[in-house]
């Protein structure tokens, strides 16, 4: 069989186990916690690979580290790694990541997605295409896109 | 009167609300005390003034004849057309009637998202330009037929705002490919429209994309804004085109950088030379051209006030009303609120 698969056999990695954030010190539930690098990870860490039945945490796509924030100045960047250098799921992985922050994230904050330096064949074009706020609402008006997207933010494979 | 050695506020007159949606664009009109928006809820709004409360208000929704985001808006010369282009792929001709608007006429032809339209400065001729890296050039008829006079293909990538000069049919487009070209259609050559000039990296032009231009209002000065987050001031001698000279080519005269850490959406050069900017860290920018002229690195533009937070999220559209008697600034955004802003004098 022929597969079209790009990246026909990825490695699947371990997933981290869950922290409980709790904060025994901070007694007034009233309080402001400020947003922090796990619960972002959080947000984003079971997104599903458009191609694999695995989560981007899986696949080390994202990992911890891939979260930088920086909650005073309402801005977070995210770093994915692609699993292989041409892959032409990437547009989609960082669509799916830039949806997933905009829900879960105050409006207040400002999002950079990027792929990390030297994993793709097409880093610098596909940052900027990920960036272009005007070309990520147009793709978000593109029901093909909106039906992949939707489907890497499906729970369903826990 | 110098601007710089006065203390200058940015008033917020009246927050406009109704867009469900990100406000991509406002636009004043020309003639009257109206304002449009359009916004990623597919519709647009017609705000308009009262004569006697001075407030403003929603008087119309323009909906169901877009079906995707309208991007940008441009009221015609006379102020009773309004063309809208939205990511549906068309751009709308709507007429304003007096108690209603009227859509009287669809421009079909780019094959996705059209993103900016412009009216020449007679209302002869449209421009309007797509992510299908195309410019098309529309002649207005009469009896609401807009005929296409030239597709022009010289951008490597989508398009993101068209706008004629103010004087003269010289038409100017940027684009995701970090260009700024600038077409002009000459008499006495084979008649068709030509790309005379490309303002790119090599002539100190943005070294990422173009998303907007504005001109002053002689038409011999231009401003344009950046994803590299600065601003670009350009120059001509157009009293040469005028005469017939030929063509006069815009050069660079200075760079504002270090003003905004997130993309420069929007900026708009005032008929007072107060040139606005609007950006992604939700910020609104006012520059003005320095007075002390120097005479080796020549003129130079400085920072008038920067409005932090005017709006809660990003700015796309800053618009300086026409109307000679007060400085207002029109504001959009992707909290979905237009800001309406006068430009004061603190004692």
């Amino acid at each position: 069989m022929v597969s079209g698969l790009i990246n026909e056999n990825p490695t699947v990695y371990e997933r981290k186990e869950r922290r409980v954030r709790t904060d025994s010190t901070n007694s007034d539930e009233f309080s402001v916690e400020p947003i922090d690098q796990l619960e972002i990870f959080d947000h984003i860490r079971d997104i599903r690979d458009p191609e694999h039945p695995y989560s981007l945490e899986q696949l080390k796509v994202l990992t911890e580290d891939s979260v930088e924030v920086d909650d005073l100045k309402s801005y977070v960047r995210v770093t994915f790694t692609p699993t292989v250098e041409h892959c032409s799921m990437a547009t989609i992985i960082g669509l799916s990541v830039r949806v997933k922050l905009m829900r879960s994230l105050p409006p207040r904050y400002k999002i950079d997605i990027r792929v990390a330096p030297g994993s793709h064949a097409t880093e610098a074009a596909l940052n900027k295409q990920l960036n272009d706020k005007e070309r990520v609402a147009a793709a978000l008006e593109n029901p093909n896109l909106v039906e992949m997207v939707d489907e890497c933010l499906s729970p369903s494979f826990e | 009167m110098d601007l710089m050695e006065k203390n200058m506020e940015l008033i917020e007159v009246q927050k406009l609300e109704g867009h469900t949606d990100r406000v991509w664009n406002a636009a004043w009109n020309p003639v009257s005390p109206i304002l449009a928006s359009c916004s990623g809820d597919n519709t647009v709004r017609i705000w308009e003034q009262s004569s006697l409360s001075r407030s403003w208000s929603c008087k119309t929704v323009l909906e169901e004849t877009h079906t995707r985001t309208v991007r940008s808006c441009s009221w015609s010369p006379s102020g009773k057309l309004l063309a809208t282009a939205s990511f549906d792929g068309t751009t709308a001709i709507w007429e304003d009637l007096g108690d209603e608007f009227e859509c009287i006429s669809t421009l079909e032809g780019h094959e996705n998202e059209v993103k900016s339209v412009s009216w020449n400065a007679s209302g002869s001729y449209l421009a309007t330009c797509s992510r299908d890296k195309s410019v098309w050039i529309w002649e207005v008829l009469g009896g609401n037929e807009y005929d296409c006079a030239s597709v022009l293909n010289g951008h490597t990538q989508d398009v993101k705002m068209v706008l004629w000069h103010p004087t003269m049919d010289v038409l100017f487009s940027c684009s995701y490919d970090n260009t700024i070209k600038v077409v002009w259609w000459s008499e006495d050559d084979d008649g068709d429209y030509q790309c005379v000039q490309t303002l790119d990296e090599s002539t100190n032009g943005h070294s990422s994309t173009v998303w907007a231009i504005s001109f002053n209002a002689a038409g011999d000065k231009m401003v344009t804004c950046s994803d590299d987050l600065t601003l670009k001031i350009w120059r001509a001698d157009i009293s040469m085109m005028h005469s017939g000279e030929g063509y006069a080519p815009w050069t660079h005269v200075c760079t504002l950088s270090g003003y905004h850490d997130r993309t420069i959406f929007s900026t708009h050069w005032s008929s007072d030379d107060i040139i606005a900017s609007g950006a992604g860290d939700d910020a609104i920018g006012l520059f003005v051209e320095s007075k002390q002229h120097d005479s080796v690195n020549g003129p130079s533009f400085n920072l008038l006030l920067k409005k932090e937070k005017a709006h809660e999220m990003d700015i796309n559209s800053v618009q300086w009303s026409p109307s000679k008697e007060n400085r207002l600034l029109a504001s959009a955004s992707d909290d979905g609120m237009v800001k309406i802003w006068q430009l004061e004098t603190i004692p």
